[in-house]
């Protein structure tokens, strides 16, 4: 089977949302298989994307095409369908995967199946069509759909957060096509300028510690120690739904199904009951910590720890204890 | 400026998701329903462009009949006309979605015609993160998704949003069509009058006819994960000692 993946490029290597979705692609195109990366802008070393099993990558060179923009990639995408016949075309379900997927099934007249878990071709369907056995993510990955899709191509994103990164048994020798893009009026119409305002600071996606603060901090004050916590641990504070719909913080802090998922080593969620929405932005952390004054509280049961107490007292208590372990070392 | 806000009726999920026994919806016996966060946004946005830029707000949704409330909601806040796509309670795909609300941008009756269309990036339930495209693709409209701030100056668009930490902007002309995710604005409570006159409105209403998209669902289920119960490290400040050496051993200690 071919199938084509959309490779988001993070500085001069592959992101790595791309490289969940390249190893989700490859199981999909099975042993044997053909599994082409797509590429905007300057081609990754080849030995990154052979490693992965890739054995082509086409490329759109930053001449032909400079900057994101989504309807042209999907044009392309499109015309590498055409190209090499691909029976699936898969793109990390990130913001610009997402998009780019979107077009390309609005382009093709196609179905295009958001965030898949698994995706298995099953056999030709009545017309002819191939059909494909789906899993995928609905309410966020809170549930799991089980659909049938009848499409050739399949065009599906991928829920990045069920599939681990992992490089290929063996790796393929990649040859690398340098792709001419033919658009039509109007692909360039909607172009991303990047602006320059990019923080120096951790990001809350991809920070190593989150120190969570909920309505159990209690208004926009509450938030010094959490900052202080999360500074000295060298992470980044995030809170719940209700502390932005309230104001106290600014949104870009959520975590939850409307906001940021995250996957640090720990969060230390302070004053969160654990509302489902929230939890969809947290359960991909590797340890889970809640502090809560309510041993009843469902956080408690996606938690592997908790200290049951006010906040208040526990976290001011936690920075001395912290700073005072790092003065006698 | 006239705009029309896309928004849809989701449960309301609070502590956990449950499965009807026929494994086909949200069992909602426990739970209300809202209209999709990202799309409550669609709507006080729509709704402060038009208090800076003159011009109505529509706002259509395609639902089964009870989806009227969600359209209520939207009147009570500021939204001029409502526009109900009933259905017979089968859940629709992203495709015959597009279709119909692409149907009524071009619903040549007297009605505003349009200049722009918000949506939510995804709705909250389906999470299918494509409706809005596909109408901007079928009407021929530019179209910007995940946004996060919009500014309009003599029919020109600034749509900025973030990307990894940084931001993008994206420029074009009117008429488009705009996702919009939660954290553009912090929507307003509705006002009194809002809701006494949202009460009376009439709610404009057509029945489109049902039809399969490619991707049918077989079932939905809750994803099997451990649910485990916390090991309380203590009470109060006196759990602090066995916190600090939990979080050497996780290594997160500086």
């Amino acid at each position: 089977m071919t199938v084509l993946c959309l490779v988001e490029l993070d500085g001069t290597g592959a992101a790595d949302a791309s490289l969940r979705a390249l190893t989700f692609a490859r199981d999909v195109a099975g042993p044997g298989g053909q599994l082409a990366a797509v590429v905007f802008g300057e081609a990754p070393a080849g030995e990154a994307l052979g490693a992965y099993g890739v054995t082509d990558a086409y490329v759109t060179a930053p001449g032909q095409l400079a900057g994101y923009a989504p309807l042209a990639w999907a044009r392309v995408l499109a015309g590498l369908v055409s190209q090499t016949g691909a029976d699936a075309v898969l793109a990390a379900g990130t913001d610009r995967g997402s998009e780019v997927m979107a077009h390309l099934g609005a382009l093709t007249g196609l179905p295009m199946v958001a965030n898949c878990v698994s995706a298995t071709r099953s056999g030709p369907g009545p017309d002819g069509a191939a059909t494909w056995q789906i899993v995928r993510q609905r309410w966020a990955g809170l549930l799991l759909e089980d659909a049938m899709l009848e499409s050739s191509p399949a065009l599906a994103t991928v829920a990045t957060d069920t599939v681990a990164p992992a490089p290929a048994d063996a790796p393929a020798t990649l040859t690398v096509h340098a792709h001419q893009p033919e658009l039509a009026d109007g692909d360039l119409a909607v172009r991303a300028a990047e602006s320059a305002t990019r923080s120096g600071g951790v990001s809350l996606a991809t920070a190593r510690v989150v120190v969570g603060g909920g309505r159990g901090v209690g208004g926009p004050d509450g938030f010094a120690p959490l900052e202080e916590l999360a500074t000295l641990l060298g992470g980044v504070v995030g809170v719940s739904r209700v502390v932005t719909s309230e104001g106290w913080r600014p949104h870009r802090q959520q975590v939850g199904q409307t906001g940021t998922k995250i996957t640090p080593e720990l969060y230390l969620a302070c004053g969160i009951s654990g509302a489902i929405q929230h939890i969809a932005g947290c359960a991909s952390a590797k340890h889970i910590v809640a502090v809560n004054s309510d041993a009843a509280a469902p956080i408690l049961s996606h938690a592997e720890y908790a200290v049951i107490g006010d906040l208040h007292k526990v976290i001011p208590a936690l920075v001395a204890a912290i700073k005072a372990r790092g003065g006698s070392a | 400026m006239e705009i029309l806000v896309c928004v849809k009726r989701v449960p309301q999920v609070g502590g956990k998701i449950v499965v009807t026994a026929d494994g086909q919806d949200v069992d909602t016996r426990m739970s209300g329903f809202a209209m999709s966060p990202h799309e409550e946004c669609a709507v006080e946005e729509a709704i402060q462009i038009t208090e800076r830029l003159g011009g109505g707000v529509s706002v259509l949704t395609l639902g089964p009949p009870d989806a009227a409330e969600q359209l209520r909601e939207a009147l009570a806040l500021g939204a001029g006309r409502a526009v109900l796509l009933e259905t017979d309670g089968r859940e629709w795909g992203p495709v015959a979605t597009a279709d119909e609300i692409v149907a009524e941008a071009r619903r040549d009756d007297g009605g505003p015609g349009y200049d722009l269309l918000l949506l939510g990036n995804e709705a909250a339930d389906t999470g299918d993160y494509q409706v809005g495209v596909r109408v901007a693709h079928t009407l021929g409209w530019p179209c910007a998704t995940g946004i996060k701030g919009i500014e309009i100056t003599d029919g020109t668009v600034r749509a900025r949003r973030e990307y990894r930490g940084a931001e993008e902007l994206f420029e074009f002309g009117l008429p488009a069509v705009i996702t919009v995710k939660e954290g553009i604005n912090l929507p307003r409570y509705p006002s009194l009058p809002g809701r006494l006159r949202a009460k009376r409105a009439v709610i404009e209403t057509h029945q489109p006819r049902w039809r399969p998209d490619g991707l049918r669902k077989q079932a939905l289920r809750v994803p099997a994960t451990e649910r485990k119960q916390a090991t309380v490290l203590g009470n109060g400040v006196d759990a602090v000692p066995a916190l600090v050496t939990l979080l050497g051993e996780m290594g997160v200690l500086p």
